[in-house]
């Protein structure tokens, strides 16, 4: 018999091979579990948020009667908003009562007031602003659509059932058959919510008109801060680190530091801008530039690090092809080294963009986390942001928070995907070979 | 292979470049002792030796690119036309278009194969409008052999081209800012035979207008391409002097050791 074959395996090698088929089963389950959490992740968000996009409304002609909302019919402006929302409540109410009525819809035992529940209070302001921007309404006859109250949309959405209204004193049995008739006649309609990324918050009793609106401008004039700051500034440093700087025992310790601040925790630059540039600088709090700010010194290290490296990865002959011309150090890095650096700068700098629209700790500390009704002017008007509104919506009692919150978290996840495909892009279109 | 330097040699021309007492340090690294070595103009100069010799070293002492490496400390005298190169008043931007440079490894800008040229001439302000720049570009590539090839696709990328071509794109992109010497470092060593020989035959038509000092690995192409030179052995000039003398009739001992491939 021969010493070895090659037909057969040694023992080594069976036990090399097997070796490499455990690691390879490992890495395959790896990736499997993550897999699988991610779709789930996905799912589970998908489900809990996508409600939050379909909204129950109520179409109903609205009259504007002169004996509730201008007494004197005088049509002066000072008497016309004494008029609060509760007016307008009720003429909302009158008006679906009368709808009701018109087209003979059975109302079962509900009372007036049970009536005047399905609407949300949010619409009564609502129709208050329109009257109050054109007095000539009234007296007349206006087709309106009114939200319908947070409980009658989540029937709509199985949140509510016909068991939990029956536990609950904001809703009753009577109004939810009440809504399906309603739903029968043309009347109450479910339609694609868009007042949900355009409106502002709401208070905790009105989440069917919570909206995002001003979390979006306020996260967009945060990002356009950062933007403005950190490409600058970051970009600037790093090629002074990398191509100026002499190498000595300070750029050693300033690299060792950046590489640092990149792993200090989010809310410690929170508290360094709440101390420097609200207590210090004295800038108003909950303002988009202090956040712009604070995330503009979180995102630094993480741009100058990437973009360190791209600037690295630059061959060097390339700067000596430059220089062997005759070109200046600055024209050798402008000309030829930045732009064939530019895509791993573009993808580092979107990548931290990213994160940064996705921090929310920092900004609870500089007041990003208060509650804002008026659409922000200018940067240094209050406002909040993205995740933030995800956060103050979790902590909300009424269960229509919770899906909101998770609408909020598909259009911030939407977001995200956005950026990640344009860094992408812009990698691909100003990749070159060389 | 033609022999091009044995009747064209010419024999009288004036010194181009003087290096005196030239020391290189890479930190605590001794790499280039006491080279004095006088280069012609309108000549072509090898330097040859084996590898880590210092011949490369020294070669980029000669337009300052040592400058970009930290470690590096020359001292010692070189002059171009009796000017010090190592002067405090020296710009080596200002020196670098004067002494051009050709690398190992063919380097174009990712940029078109126009740009590459006229890079240099528009950093330098060379040129006054577009048609002189355009002529200038024409004349480079035609003197470096290539514009018969790339005169339909002047804005084609550079790195499109083959090794070849991309060497020869260099060429011509080092003689755009008019240089008086060109610096080539082992420029046919990333080249194929074919390639090597058009990269040769353009280096003796370059000799008629600029000095050329060349490092190489072959001593073949040492011998077919110099009228002059420097044999380079751990940090020092062992042997200067006529290609031919050098080849055929060494007068130190590890020239000829070298030569007949007893050491390197």
């Amino acid at each position: 018999m021969k010493a070895s074959s090659l037909l057969t395996q040694d023992p080594r090698t069976k036990k090399r091979n097997s070796a490499e088929k455990r690691f390879r089963g490992l890495g395959l389950t790896a990736i499997v579990i993550a897999l699988a959490m991610l779709v789930w992740l996905l799912i589970s968000i998908v489900t809990a948020g996508s409600p939050a996009f379909r909204q129950a409304f109520l179409t109903f002609p609205v009259l504007v009667d002169q004996t509730i909302v201008d007494k004197a019919g005088t049509r002066d402006p000072a008497l016309l908003s004494a008029v609060t929302t509760l007016g307008y409540g009720k003429l909302l109410a009158n008006s679906l009562r009368a709808e009701i009525a018109a087209k003979g819809i059975d109302l079962g035992d509900l009372k007036p007031k049970e009536i005047a529940q399905m609407i949300s209070e949010e619409s009564a302001a609502t129709l208050r602003d329109l009257v109050l921007a054109d007095p000539s309404l009234i007296g007349t006859t206006i087709p309106f659509t009114a939200l319908a109250s947070g409980r009658i949309d989540g029937f709509y959405k199985g949140r509510v059932t016909m068991e939990t209204a029956a536990l609950d004193k904001n809703t009753s049995p009577a109004q939810l058959i009440l809504a399906d008739r309603l739903l029968d006649a043309d009347i109450l309609s479910v339609k694609f919510n868009t007042g949900f990324v355009t409106m502002p918050d709401a208070s905790d009793k009105r989440p069917e008109a919570a909206g995002l609106g001003i979390a979006v401008v306020g996260s967009f004039m945060m990002m356009l801060v950062v933007l403005l700051l950190s490409l600058p500034i970051g970009v600037a440093a790093s090629i002074y680190l990398e191509e100026f700087a002499p190498k000595n025992r300070w750029t050693d310790l300033i690299e060792v530091n950046i590489a640092n601040l990149a792993a200090v925790p989010s809310i410690v630059y929170g508290i360094l801008g709440l101390a420097i540039f609200i207590n210090f600088a004295g800038l108003p709090q909950s303002a988009p530039i202090v956040g712009g700010m604070v995330l503009t010194l979180m995102t630094l290290p993480r741009i100058i690090i990437p973009t360190r490296a791209a600037l690295k990865a630059v061959p060097p002959s390339i700067r000596d092809a430059a220089l062997g011309v005759g070109a200046s150090k600055l024209q050798t890095v402008f000309h030829h080294v930045l732009p064939l650096a530019m895509p791993g700068i573009l993808t580092g700098m979107i990548i931290g963009l990213a994160q940064a629209l996705g921090e929310s700790a920092p900004l609870l500390l500089i007041g990003m986390v208060a509650f804002v009704r008026d659409f922000p002017g200018g940067l240094f008007d209050p406002a909040t942001a993205l995740p933030v509104q995800v956060y103050s919506w979790t902590t909300r009692g009424d269960p229509g928070f919770v899906e909101r919150a998770s609408g909020a978290i598909i259009v911030l996840l939407i977001f995200l995907v956005v950026m990640n495909a344009t860094a992408i892009y812009l990698r691909r279109k100003f990749e070159r070979r060389w | 292979m033609k022999d091009m330097n044995m009747e064209t040699r010419v024999l009288i021309q004036p010194n181009k470049i003087e290096a005196r007492n030239v020391q290189v340090y890479y930190g605590d690294n001794h790499a280039i002792k006491d080279v004095d070595v006088d280069i012609l103009d309108k000549t072509v100069t090898a330097f040859i030796g084996p590898s880590g010799c210092g011949k490369s070293t020294f070669l980029r002492c000669l337009n300052r690119m040592n400058d970009t490496i930290a470690s590096c400390r020359v001292e010692g005298l070189i002059k171009i036309e009796g000017e010090d190169i190592n002067d405090p008043r020296v710009d080596p931007v200002q020196l670098r278009a004067k002494v051009g440079m050709v690398f190992q490894k063919p380097n174009p800008f990712p940029k078109s194969i126009y740009d590459n040229v006229a890079y240099g001439p528009k950093i330098h302000g060379l040129t006054k409008n577009k048609a002189e720049l355009d002529e200038v570009v024409e004349s480079c590539l035609r003197r470096a052999a290539l514009w018969g090839e790339v005169k339909d696709r002047l804005s084609a990328p550079g790195t499109s081209l083959s090794g070849g071509q991309q060497q020869r794109l260099c060429i011509a992109r080092a003689i755009a800012t008019s240089p008086e010497v060109l610096l080539m470092d082992e420029p046919c060593s990333a080249l194929d035979p074919i390639a090597t020989a058009q990269v040769e035959e353009l280096i003796d038509d370059l000799r008629s207008q600029f000095s050329v000092v060349i490092v190489t690995h072959s001593m073949q192409q040492a011998a077919r391409v110099s009228q002059r030179t420097a044999f380079f052995h751990l940090g020092y000039v062992v042997e200067y002097g006529e290609t031919s003398q050098i080849f055929t009739n060494p007068k130190d001992p590890r020239t000829e050791s070298y030569i007949t491939g007893r050491i390197g």
